[in-house]
């Protein structure tokens, strides 16, 4: 490249520019660096609060207090059971409920809608999705429990897990549909094309050959679904009469405990001091435990959703 | 125009002769259950925010101006939002000139600079996991690290209960939705008008700035006031970090720093304490409240979603 230092004044010197130029360069990348770096400091933060305050109440509480027959933290009762249970429940009735309306939206919008319809029927989707989920739960206690859960199932309580589940399912839709609505829309036409030429219908094409090409990224949307329905708060505060204590039953049309109400009552109530009814262990720490296992089980779910979405990316 | 009327004509009439002349019934029945499901929420929306209306109207009929202004009040024929609103601004402030920064910084080294490596990778996989984590982590994140081990900086008088310490927290928490967003839209921008740049002899960052940066911000932007006005409906991390839930006051004549270290309550977090109280008077200043709330959000959404349509770009 000797051949480059020219008559013109081109050198390999003159060709990198100005050290000042470049130094401003490194200092930018510098930053930027630091910037893409947080992430990683916000995760070992997260991490780190949880398993030491949750290493401080395990050590401190008796193992046979984990598992009673209620989730009592006033008295030393901390039922694990309780509040999986309810979790659970809440999230598998919010998923009934989107499930198919997410799915069924994701599959209008990406194989029905045409780009006008889709423009404006989308916003539908954003706006559902933009509503504060202390306003769901809200709604869940005054609208879905008196007028959908009593009605339907015949039940008096004016706090069913029923109810909240719904909330947290609504608020669920949104999430489920645009997840499934891109693996659907990312399915080349070429497939589409191909059964419509031996004459399939358009139903057809949605149900046998978009639906089972696109089913990683579907499958992926349930469970980011699920994920974000384990992790819901407020309905779960507000709709399920999660109060400070709760008795471990399955019954989802009474009121019930989760995982997240039992964070959320433990840090807005008085249940901080340590008495000789906890059994000597401080019950506020028992909300780092619940998080972190809260934490664990959304972290599982959403690297398995990542998997299931990477093979569709592969595949085509 | 005139050539699509026939065209669909025909179509239809191919379709039909090829179906053997039978309507597809099956066939509009799952089109119409589809596009009942995507009604079906449409539906929810208007019956939630209908019902809040009417269970709002005690409230808005008659004293809407005193509801606005109005201080928190053990009284509910006095209680106002003003507070709330004012502390979800500053709040939301907070998480502004935290977040944005930071979270767009991070994104243009992700997507400009970065090489596929495996630290990379793993960079990005832990801001799309970090975005799944539920907002009450953060909340015990915030509870841990600002509210307990920096008490002395975040509201020394406080027990850290402060402003700072609930922005900081939803700060955490809507950074990784921006710096996905911002991903987002720095990798819409084709490569020919970087190539472009680089051809006269840009350096790195001067490409960014003057060629990349113009042509995402208005993803960029639309998808930061979306992510904004999620922080400002944000109530359960609120609860952890210490939103005042009952009475508030609060003093004139206090420093900006004072303010900030000061206790604090936001909108959504009065929505929740006020659901819990019984009564008819507190039912209709909770359901006021909501509509105060969704009128503020609502209007957010709408002009970042007309702003993405007015700027949408097909390269």
């Amino acid at each position: 490249m000797a051949t480059m230092t020219g008559d013109h004044g081109l050198t390999i010197r003159g060709l990198r520019g100005s050290p000042r130029r470049r130094r401003k360069e490194g200092v930018i990348r510098g930053i930027l660096i630091a910037a893409a770096g947080i992430s990683l400091v916000v995760s070992v933060g997260i991490v780190v609060a949880l398993i030491g305050k949750a290493i401080t109440f395990l050590t401190s509480v008796d193992l046979g207090q984990l598992w009673t027959e209620g989730w009592r933290p006033r008295s030393g009762q901390f039922d694990v059971p309780t509040i999986f249970i309810g979790t659970i429940e809440v999230s598998l009735i919010a998923m009934v409920i989107a499930t198919p309306l997410g799915l069924g939206a994701a599959m209008y919008l990406s194989e029905y809608a045409n780009p006008k319809t889709r423009r404006r029927l989308k916003p539908i989707l954003e706006t559902l999705a933009g509503i504060p989920s202390v306003v769901l739960g809200y709604f869940a206690l005054t609208v879905i429990n008196p007028y959908v859960v009593q009605d339907l199932f015949r039940v008096t309580s004016t706090f069913t897990i029923t109810a909240a589940g719904i909330g947290v399912g609504i608020l669920t839709i949104p999430l489920v549909a645009s997840v499934a609505e891109d693996a659907m829309y990312a399915v080349p036409n070429a497939l589409r094309e191909g059964a419509y030429g031996i004459g399939a219908r358009r139903h057809t094409v949605t149900t046998k050959v978009v639906f089972p090409a696109a089913v990683s990224g579907i499958v992926a949307a349930l469970i980011l679904g699920f994920s974000r329905a384990l992790g819901e708060t407020m309905v779960v505060a507000i709709a399920a009469g999660a109060t400070g204590s709760a008795t471990r039953h399955l019954n989802p049309f009474e009121p019930g405990q989760t995982m997240t109400g039992a964070i959320s009552s433990l840090a807005i109530g008085s249940d901080s001091v340590k008495s000789a009814s906890s059994g000597g262990v401080n019950p506020f720490d028992s909300l780092f435990f619940v998080g972190l296992f809260l934490f664990l089980l959304t972290f599982i779910l959403n690297t398995i959703s990542e998997r299931f979405v990477r093979r569709v990316r592969r595949d085509y | 125009m005139s050539a699509v009327a026939p065209m669909r004509q025909v179509s239809s009439t191919v379709q039909l002769a090829l179906t053997g002349k039978k309507r597809d019934l099956y066939g509009r029945v799952f089109q119409a259950g589809l596009l009942l499901s995507l009604l079906l929420s449409l539906a929810i929306l208007i019956v939630l925010l209908g019902t809040a209306l009417v269970d709002a109207w005690p409230v808005l009929s008659t004293r809407l101006v005193d509801f606005v202004t109005g201080n928190v009040s053990r009284l509910d024929s006095r209680a106002g939002v003003r507070q709330g609103i004012v502390g979800s601004l500053i709040l939301i402030g907070f998480v502004a000139v935290v977040a944005l920064p930071l979270g767009i910084a991070a994104a243009i080294y992700l997507q400009e600079y970065a090489r596929d490596t495996r630290l990379n990778r793993l960079l990005i996989t832990n801001i799309r996991n970090l975005a799944g984590v539920p907002s009450i982590v953060y909340g015990i994140l915030g509870l841990v690290v600002f509210v307990q081990t920096l008490r002395g900086l975040t509201g020394p008088d406080n027990f850290g209960r402060s402003f700072i310490s609930g922005g900081l927290t939803l700060a955490v928490l809507v950074l990784p939705i921006i710096v996905l967003i911002t991903m987002e839209a720095l990798r819409a921008v084709p490569k020919s008008i970087r190539e472009a740049a680089y051809g006269v002899g840009a350096t790195r960052w001067e490409v960014v700035r003057s060629h990349v940066l113009p042509y995402a911000a208005p993803g960029i932007f639309t998808g930061t006031i979306l992510s904004l006005a999620r922080a400002f409906g944000e109530t359960a991390p609120l609860l952890l970090v210490g939103a005042v839930t009952g009475y508030l006051s609060s003093p004139t004549d206090r420093s900006p720093l004072e303010i900030l270290q000061g206790a604090y309550t936001a909108l959504p977090t009065q929505i929740f304490s006020w659901s819990r109280l019984a009564g008819e008077g507190w039912k209709a200043n909770t359901a006021a409240a909501i509509i105060v709330l969704l009128v503020i959000i609502l209007v957010v959404n709408l002009a970042a979603i007309l702003l993405r349509n007015r700027y949408d770009r097909r390269w």
